[in-house]
């Protein structure tokens, strides 16, 4: 960090921590006794207010707009189904007080007007707290649910996310916040007619007129991006406040740090307008030995012998159901051609070439005599953080130090009491070593971030 | 349980279908808008213009109707600023300008409250009926079962210009009854009737017991009780099911706000309320008599459909002093404010006189519009609905948790259910 004040100097790197409302995949152990519901208001109450207890930065609901499908089933094997994102971080506004509401929403299924409105309106409603992770999708299959359709050239899915980020904050900014005067005596309202007023004109929105909400605390919502590809990373460097990342191992996180960091440059920022915020997992145990045992647990509770078979056939893309679980690989090599099984499903996407993937896994399960079952269990994502809430306390504490990351996004296994030892063991010992508030110092997303409130009219692009 | 009204309507076997009998408990909703639906009323003394764009404001609002044992609260809405005319924009400074997303308005305050319906407004015509549908769904959820909503359109060119993705003409005032014009406000409300389908076949697309949660079989959902919804319409496909489980109401309640002909046939072939501006009990009459028959016409004779009057009310203890009031809040615009309302400016005495004289002509409920958001929903709550109780005609505590009992409306059966038992 080369902007760090003397004063910062003193004070190591401050951790961020984020709790990741659990989703519709198999991280999730639906099986658990402890497990609630992911539907009623009361979990996500329960699990917001454990967040905000322990000081968290803030919590974050995930998207997903058509169920998953997988043999042209709807995949039933994984949590299923979720409540609209705006709709409950409002309701979690009314029942906490300090902790930043974030939400994905797709720009591809909506439009800048509707979504700004959103965004500003929710940021009002808790008083400065709002966060938006921009994500682009682009496949014909969840488009089926929507009007405008949903198919988009791949090469114009950055385009149209960028254009849909940059049309938002011109919206945004739309209102400079001093419009509102309100005076009884001589009946002026607004200060400016043209109030709101915009004209946006580009590849993908072409729209002009008056946006009808005035600007919220936080100036504009805090953006975060999601994308992984060279695209992705240069959209972040330019536009993001932060980055919810999938790189959360220390090698792989510090490498992906150092190559977004220094992107930023470019555009006239520096390395704290850009925070990195991997997703992680994590299981405790009262000693290392432990957390390994429950660890292991919940990795097989995670891949049952049916999820196995699923998994596999999503890097075979062919049926595989009458496979054993418990016996070996198939012999027949996974299907190269167009992907045909799974559909709705990010991680599908990102398989890298599956002939490849079927190598690795042959050699493995036969220098370890493994079945299909053991071998997903041992290459699908394993917990990021496993043992005794002082080592997790301690390795989080030395990636944040190492910048692997400026913190994390606790993606619990258990809904919603998943994140209460975290809470009330872990978040203790990272206090005591100076790393982590011990009580929120200020009032919005952004203060609690140590990001600055956006002047109506700056533009990132334009401060370099 | 009240002793005016004679059951609970969750059990009630004439809940099934039918308009309320002229003797049966009268509905009262109030319809929130800014600082009050008089121009002026920010003006007043007790205003809070400047916490429009704060949670409490809302949340005070809606705690006093909850005081007052309200079936329901409506949010405005749109995807404009506000204007003085229904058809343009304006530049005015001397008004409120400026509002929040009615949906997350109400979901702000579901927390916070414990039996009144919460009613948001949202415009058909430019938004996505699948994010809608889920969005009061979960309203459904956060409140426990009291979420309805009520769908509007929007015909004018300068919102349209706001979404950049369809044209519309000019509506000039004088020319609003020229044929293209009314093709466009046709057109627009055929399409809400096809959202509504849209977003009620999402709200059944999981049936009531999808979830299993089987560890014998590994399975969460029985995938045969979730549905595509395959529709296909003049205007737009959708194909669901809907990423949302069944809301607890099942279906929350549709309304819509009626002036006309092609909007009543929305009302009777789509909606469980519409709010209608009649100027007096005969008008009145007709109304219900249109909307009746067309009701009978879509084959929905046999379910219960609310037909709510609208007024605007000044009310004060005393009759002159409303008046007075209502001159006053006039005198600072330049023109008297005009509604497409009845305007009522009275008593709650007269007011209640009013109200039963309209529900004798066929109505089941009103939908108040406060002139003053702070004392006209005061006087509402606190003059109105004691004077109604002393008449026997409102609650005097409430009789249901969810929205649909409240408005007498049984927890519908689900039509894939049903489809799937046939089959």
């Amino acid at each position: 960090m080369t902007t760090a004040s003397s004063a910062d100097q003193r004070r190591p790197k401050q951790i961020h921590l984020a709790a990741h409302f659990p989703g519709v995949n198999n991280t999730t152990v639906w099986s658990d006794p402890a497990a609630g519901s992911h539907i009623e208001f009361a979990s996500f109450r329960r699990f917001a207010q454990t967040a905000e207890r322990a000081k968290f930065d803030f919590l974050f609901l995930a998207e997903g707009l058509r169920l998953r499908e997988q043999g042209g089933l709807i995949y039933d094997l994984d949590v299923v189904g979720r409540p609209d994102t705006f709709t409950v971080l409002a309701a979690l506004a009314a029942v906490t007080s300090r902790i930043g509401l974030a939400g994905t929403i797709n720009s591809t299924f909506n439009e800048p007007y509707e979504v700004a409105r959103q965004f500003a309106s929710l940021d009002h409603l808790s008083a400065g707290r709002a966060a938006w992770n921009v994500v682009t999708s682009w496949d014909a299959f969840t488009g089926e649910n929507f009007r405008r359709g949903g198919f988009l050239p791949r090469e114009e899915r950055y385009t149209r996310a960028e254009q849909f980020l940059s049309t938002a904050k011109e919206l945004f900014d739309s209102w400079r916040g001093d419009e509102i005067v309100a005076d009884k005596a001589s009946g002026r309202f607004l200060s400016d007619p043209a109030a709101g007023a915009f004209k946006h004109k580009d590849d993908h929105f072409s729209i002009e007129g008056r946006f009808n909400v005035p600007r919220s605390p936080q100036g504009r919502p805090v953006i975060f991006q999601a994308g992984d590809s060279d695209e992705g990373r240069e959209f972040a460097a330019r536009s993001a406040d932060a980055i919810f990342s999938r790189h959360a191992r220390l090698a792989d996180g510090q490498a992906f740090y150092r190559d977004v960091k220094r992107r930023l440059a470019a555009y006239g920022r520096t390395s704290r307008d850009l925070l990195i915020l991997p997703a992680a997992t994590f299981v405790l145990g009262d000693t290392d030995e432990e957390a390994a045992e429950r660890a292991h647990e919940v990795r097989r509770a995670q891949v049952s012998g049916q999820t196995a078979i699923k998994l596999l056939e999503q890097v075979w893309n062919r049926d595989l159901s009458a496979y054993d679980p418990e016996g070996p690989l198939p012999e027949i090599d996974p299907d190269p051609g167009e992907h045909t099984v799974a559909r709705g499903r990010a991680s599908v996407r990102q398989v890298r070439d599956p002939l490849a993937v079927a190598r690795e896994w042959r050699e493995l399960a036969a220098a370890e005599n493994l079945s299909i079952r053991e071998v997903i269990i041992r290459t699908s994502a394993r917990q990021v953080f496993v043992g005794s809430p002082a080592t997790v306390a301690r390795t989080i504490d030395e990636y944040v130090q190492a910048d692997a990351s400026d913190g994390f996004i606790l993606v619990p296994h258990i809904t919603p009491g998943g994140l209460d030892e975290f809470a009330d063991k872990v978040v203790p010992l990272l206090q005591e070593r100076g790393v982590f508030r011990t009580e929120y110092e200020g009032t919005t997303l952004r203060d609690h971030l140590g990001l600055r409130t956006p002047q109506p009219g700056e533009r990132q692009e334009e401060a370099s | 349980m009240s002793e005016t009204s004679a059951s609970s309507p969750d059990s009630d076997p004439s809940a099934a279908g039918g308009p309320d009998p002229a003797d049966g408990p009268l509905h009262l909703a109030v319809a929130l808008q800014d600082a009050g639906w008089h121009p002026a009323a920010w003006r007043e003394p007790d205003a809070r213009p400047r916490e429009l764009f704060d949670a409490g404001y809302w949340t005070d609002a809606v705690r006093e109707a909850e005081r007052g044992l309200l079936d329901f609260v409506t949010f405005e809405d749109s995807l404009a600023p506000q204007s003085a005319s229904p058809f343009a924009p304006d530049d005015r400074t001397d008004q409120v300008r400026g509002r929040l997303d009615a949906v997350l308005v109400a979901a702000r305050v579901a927390p916070l409250t414990e039996r009144i319906g919460l009613v948001p407004t949202l415009v058909a015509t430019h938004t996505e009926p699948f994010h809608l549908s889920k969005a009061v769904a979960t309203l459904d959820y956060v409140s426990t079962g009291r979420a309805g909503l009520r769908v509007q359109i929007a015909p004018q060119p300068h919102v349209a210009a706001h979404f950049g993705r369809r044209e519309f003409p000019p509506l000039p005032e004088r020319d609003f009854n020229a044929p293209q014009v009314q093709q466009l406000i046709a057109d627009l409300f055929d399409e809400a009737a096809d959202y509504v389908e849209v977003v009620r076949r999402l709200w059944d697309s999981w049936e009531d017991d999808a979830e299993i949660r089987d560890a014998a079989t590994g399975r969460f959902i029985d995938r045969d009780k979730l549905h595509y919804i395959d529709f296909e319409g003049r205007f737009f496909k959708v194909k669901g099911p809907s990423i949302t489980p069944r809301p607890p109401q099942g279906q929350p309640p549709v309304a819509a706000l009626a002036h006309a002909s092609v909007p009543y046939r929305l009302v009777a072939r789509s909606a469980d309320i519409g709010f209608v501006t009649p100027q007096d009990a005969g008008h009145a009459a007709r109304i219900v008599a249109e909307i009746r028959q067309e009701q009978q016409e879509a084959g929905r004779s046999a379910e219960r459909l609310h037909v709510f009057g609208d007024v605007l009310v000044f009310l004060d203890e005393d009759a002159g002093a409303a008046q007075a009031r209502r001159e006053r809040l006039d005198g600072l615009l330049d023109e008297p404010y005009t509604s497409d309302a009845p305007v009522f400016a009275g008593t709650p005495r007269g007011l209640a006189d009013l109200l039963l004289d309209l529900r004798a002509a066929g109505l089941t409920g009103f939908r108040l519009r406060p002139a003053d958001a702070d004392r006209d929903l005061k006087a509402i709550t606190r003059g109105l609905v004691p004077e109604l109780q002393r008449r026997g005609a409102f609650r005097r505590s409430y009789e249901a948790a969810t929205l649909r009992g409240l408005l007498g409306l049984p927890r519908p059966a689900n039509r894939y259910a049903t489809a799937a038992a046939r089959a």
